[in-house]
């Protein structure tokens, strides 16, 4: 005869809640919640720090001067805060790469996701993603001391810093990101969806542009978008490679600062903490910060959507 | 002399047809044929072979990697067999269409989801595409419903309406076969009986090939039925003659519900 | 339903589509357009290829000749030939500890939480959407809140304390979605066997879920760290100095209690700064010693990847739900 268990003839109620069990539960999803929150108290704090400090920069300097003065010197005797010219160093050297990273990520992603036989995606993949965690400073290095000597051969005129060759190699880092987004949007897309099309006789690029395209075409807009935010907000290459000074200019031949490097540029000095100086980073910041916001959130909401449909 | 008695009467016919995914034989020496501008049925127990077997007849196979045809699939009147490598599978699903389990539209307008198969084909005046749509909806049963929204996008409509879509975008390319995988396994009985009716008027145009896994199904719709078993045709025959008086036990079985 | 009965397809009055010389002639020339974009996609592959040969090459070439023993063991010095990666090696391993103990943790509860815990609502979306944004914030923003906060804010310093927390909060939404991704991967079988037999919701996690999605988990906090370790611009905004000629100092003494902290609020320097400092000088010599450097944060951070990589191929290999 099997025994009796103890609690059945001790106690009764013993099926309800055990109280310490349901405490110990409790602290745990509270230690674990609060580690979720921190997310949150991040951003928060990211907002905060650059505001407050770009709130004293702006009792300084008027958000108008900010906005349409042509230069960029505080650091100089004769002061000017206009942040266009590290606005448009960074619509530049960010053109320049989106013109590389988004026609040929997308020509990789299709051709990965469509065209290629098994064994060359299950390299591919693993490489490119390898060719994406490389350090930035490293490219920074590249572009410095072999893309711009290489273009020098062709643009003898091509100075030793240009957007253009921070630009190319931003864009080549930046391709990784842009095929494996756009490559996972299209394999998203069921695969009977392709056998209809095939089986009306459409070829392979046919059945890709016609059909899988437009049908991940939200996920394709989301890659794009997160890869304009990527380069907008890419730093060391073009700190090294474009050079650090302000110039206000919209070729990309020449040497000029974007938003980024500038921070770099005052980061490397000395500046004393709460001088006019110390606070142009963080306005400079809160505008990246703004641009890069904007970017990300529809490249969320259009993710968001692909994978809604399917 | 033989010869042009079966190019009269057949569409197409399967002589010792064997299928491999890899090494998995999923089809083993399939003599069948099909009738010109009638309907034959494939039924069986799931995973007989039955939609790998209809997926040869537009070689939807060479899709993937490591599938293996032998035998052949003559077409008629060409007298070619469409399983030949030297045989693009590419005019091969352009001459035989396929509807399939589940509605398939493209995320795109009525419009172009009938379109596609003619733009695909380079056809890009519009007058002739305005006509051939027209006609393939008709065809379908479906312009009525559709005809002031051809713009609306294809998911918008009902299960029964896209199924239904998805024939108009099959039709709309004049096949000479029409194949049908299991067209109503994911409609509920009131659109099912609507396609079937279909299906049934388009037997004056197009010869038909239907998988169901229903026999009731193919009780009503078909002209002749084959009955597939682990990759096996047990018996092939005029429907009548198969639900009636059939010669092989096993087909009796499953007929008769005893097994399946 | 009524079927109609049309002409054209019996009369053939629109062109006949079917005309197989036709057909033909349209199936080869659209076939051209696959193989001509069959040798597109293989050039772009190509090119990122070669770019990749081309910058391991140059640095190859150009900083093969610097990596010796010295070059591991010596401070950075004035002269080019003499100098070492020394204290940026040491700097990198300490700022990386401080990086994995606050950002490990940190990332798998928060991961485990939104996946196992957090209630479907609004705020819970909010965390969600948070968690993606902050993975798009740019390095150098999480710099100056590093600067601003840690630095002068709690008065931590240009320190490894500083540089390590900072590095923390950029991967802490990789670990995230890491942990995210790994759970979610294991089916809901498991988890309510494991409630059937009376566990808590605790206990399901620490004994299973967790456990079972620690490949995956480890995979992302890899990832995650080897990102860290090549960041520069974020250590740049800190304010970190460039020439450090000592050690911090060591975290193991020879007096009770033979552990010391000490280290974390002494200043350093680490790896990728090291090399940006160099790259930044005119003289060819510290070049050279910039691809050195550069090679060994390459090996470094490919190393990491592949391993990464691998464990997660052996992953998919293994784990069959």
């Amino acid at each position: 005869m099997p025994k009796e268990l103890p609690s059945k003839k001790n106690h009764v109620g013993e099926l309800g809640y055990s109280y310490r069990r349901k405490l110990h539960e409790r602290l745990i999803e509270s230690i674990l919640f609060l580690s979720a929150l921190l997310s949150v108290v991040i951003m928060l704090a990211i907002i905060v720090m650059l505001v407050k400090e770009s709130v004293v920069f702006f009792q300084h300097v008027s958000i108008w001067e900010f906005l349409t003065d042509t230069q960029w010197t505080p650091l100089f005797d004769d002061a000017h805060y206009g942040i266009l010219p590290l606005v448009a160093g960074t619509v530049v050297s960010s053109a320049v790469a989106l013109l590389v990273a988004l026609p040929l990520g997308t020509i990789i992603a299709i051709y990965l996701s469509e065209f290629a036989p098994f064994t060359v995606r299950e390299i591919a993949k693993p490489f490119l993603e390898l060719l994406g965690g490389i350090p930035t400073v490293v490219y920074g290095y590249f572009a410095l001391l072999f893309v711009t000597p290489l273009l020098q051969i062709i643009f003898p005129e091509l100075p030793g810093f240009s957007l253009l060759s921070a630009g190319l190699v931003m864009g080549i880092m930046i391709i990784p990101y842009v095929s494996s987004m756009t490559e996972d949007a299209m394999r998203a897309v069921p695969m009977h969806l392709r056998e209809g099309s095939y089986a009306m006789g459409a070829t392979r690029f046919q059945t890709a542009i016609r059909v899988v395209t437009p049908a991940a075409f939200s996920g394709i807009a989301a890659a794009y978008i997160l890869g304009i935010s990527r380069a907008v907000g890419e730093t060391m290459v073009v700190a090294i490679a474009a050079g650090m000074q302000p110039n206000l200019t919209w070729n990309p031949m020449e040497p000029a600062a974007t938003i980024t490097a500038y921070i770099v540029q005052v980061s490397l000095g000395d500046l004393p903490h709460g001088s006019v100086g110390y606070q142009t980073i963080f306005a400079a910041g809160l505008t990246l910060l703004l641009i890069t916001l904007v970017f990300n959130i529809i490249g969320h909401l259009l993710r968001k959507r692909y994978r809604e449909i399917y | 002399m033989q010869k042009i008695a079966e190019i009269n009467q057949y569409k197409s016919e399967v002589k010792n047809l064997s299928f491999y995914y890899g090494t998995f034989n999923a089809l083993k020496n399939i003599d069948m044929a099909l009738h010109d501008k009638k309907i034959t049925a494939l039924i069986g127990p799931s995973g007989c072979g039955k939609s790998t077997f209809l997926r040869c007849f537009n070689r939807m196979h060479d899709l993937y990697p490591g599938n293996r045809y032998e035998g052949d699939i003559m077409l008629y009147p060409d007298n070619v067999n469409i399983l030949q490598p030297k045989v693009d599978p590419i005019e091969v699903r352009m001459r035989i269409s396929m509807v399939f389990q589940k509605p398939n539209p493209f995320p795109k307008s009525i419009y172009e989801n009938v379109a596609y198969g003619l733009r695909v084909r380079g056809i890009k005046q519009r007058a002739i595409l305005d006509e051939k749509i027209e006609d393939a909806l008709r065809n379908a049963a479906l312009w009525d419903e559709v005809k002031d929204r051809l713009n609306d996008l294809a998911f918008n409509l009902s299960g029964g309406q896209q199924q239904r879509l998805c024939i108009a975008r099959a039709l709309a390319t004049d096949p000479e076969i029409l194949l049908f995988d299991e067209p109503t396994s994911a409609l509920d009985p009131i659109a099912t009986a609507s396609i079937e009716e279909l299906i049934a008027d388009l037997k004056d145009k197009v010869t038909i090939l239907i998988v169901t896994h229903n026999m009731q199904q193919a009780a009503r719709v078909s002209d002749y039925t084959a009955y597939m078993y682990l990759g096996e045709l047990i018996e092939f025959g005029e429907t009548d003659t198969i639900f009636i008086k059939p010669r092989n036990k096993q087909t009796e079985d499953y007929i008769t519900g005893r097994f399946g | 339903m009524k079927f109609i009965k049309n002409k054209a397809w019996q009369s053939g009055r629109a062109k006949n589509v079917n005309d197989l010389d036709d057909l033909r002639k349209i199936i080869s020339h659209h076939k051209r357009w696959d193989l001509l974009f069959m040798i597109t996609g293989i050039v772009a592959l190509m090119i990122a290829i070669l770019t990749f040969i081309s910058l391991f090459a140059q640095m190859l070439i150009d900083g093969m000749p610097r990596l010796s023993w010295d070059f591991f063991t010596s401070f950075p010095s004035r002269r080019p030939e003499s100098a070492g990666i020394l204290s940026a090696w040491v700097g990198t391993t300490l700022v990386m500890l401080v990086t994995a103990v606050s950002a490990v943790p940190l990332g798998v509860g928060a991961g485990v939480y939104l996946e196992e815990y957090a209630p479907k609502n609004l705020f819970t979306e909010i965390i969600e959407i948070n968690v993606t944004n902050l993975a798009g914030v740019p390095s150098i923003i999480y710099g100056l809140l590093a600067l601003g906060l840690f630095v002068y804010q709690l008065g931590i310093g240009q320190s490894i304390l500083a540089a390590g927390l900072a590095l923390a909060l950029l991967i802490l939404p990789v670990v995230i979605v890491a942990t995210r991704e790994a759970i979610r991967s294991i089916p809901v079988a498991i988890r309510e066997g494991a409630y059937a037999l009376g566990a808590t919701k605790w206990q399901t996690v620490s004994d299973h879920l967790l456990p079972y999605s620690s490949a995956g988990i480890l995979t992302g906090i890899i990832i995650g760290l080897a990102r860290a370790i090549g960041e520069t611009a974020p250590i740049i905004t800190i304010g970190a100095l460039t020439f450090i000629a000592f050690l911090p100092p060591s975290p193991v003494t020879d007096e009770f209690p033979y552990i010391s902290f000490e280290w974390l609020t002494a200043p350093f320097t680490v790896m990728p700064i090291q090399m940006f400092n160099w790259v930044s000088r005119p003289e060819e010599a510290f070049q050279l010693n910039a691809a050195a450097a550069g090679l060994v944060l390459v090996v470094m951070t490919l190393a990491m990847n592949g391993l990464a990589i691998y464990l997660r191929y052996r992953m998919r290999k293994n784990i069959k739900w």
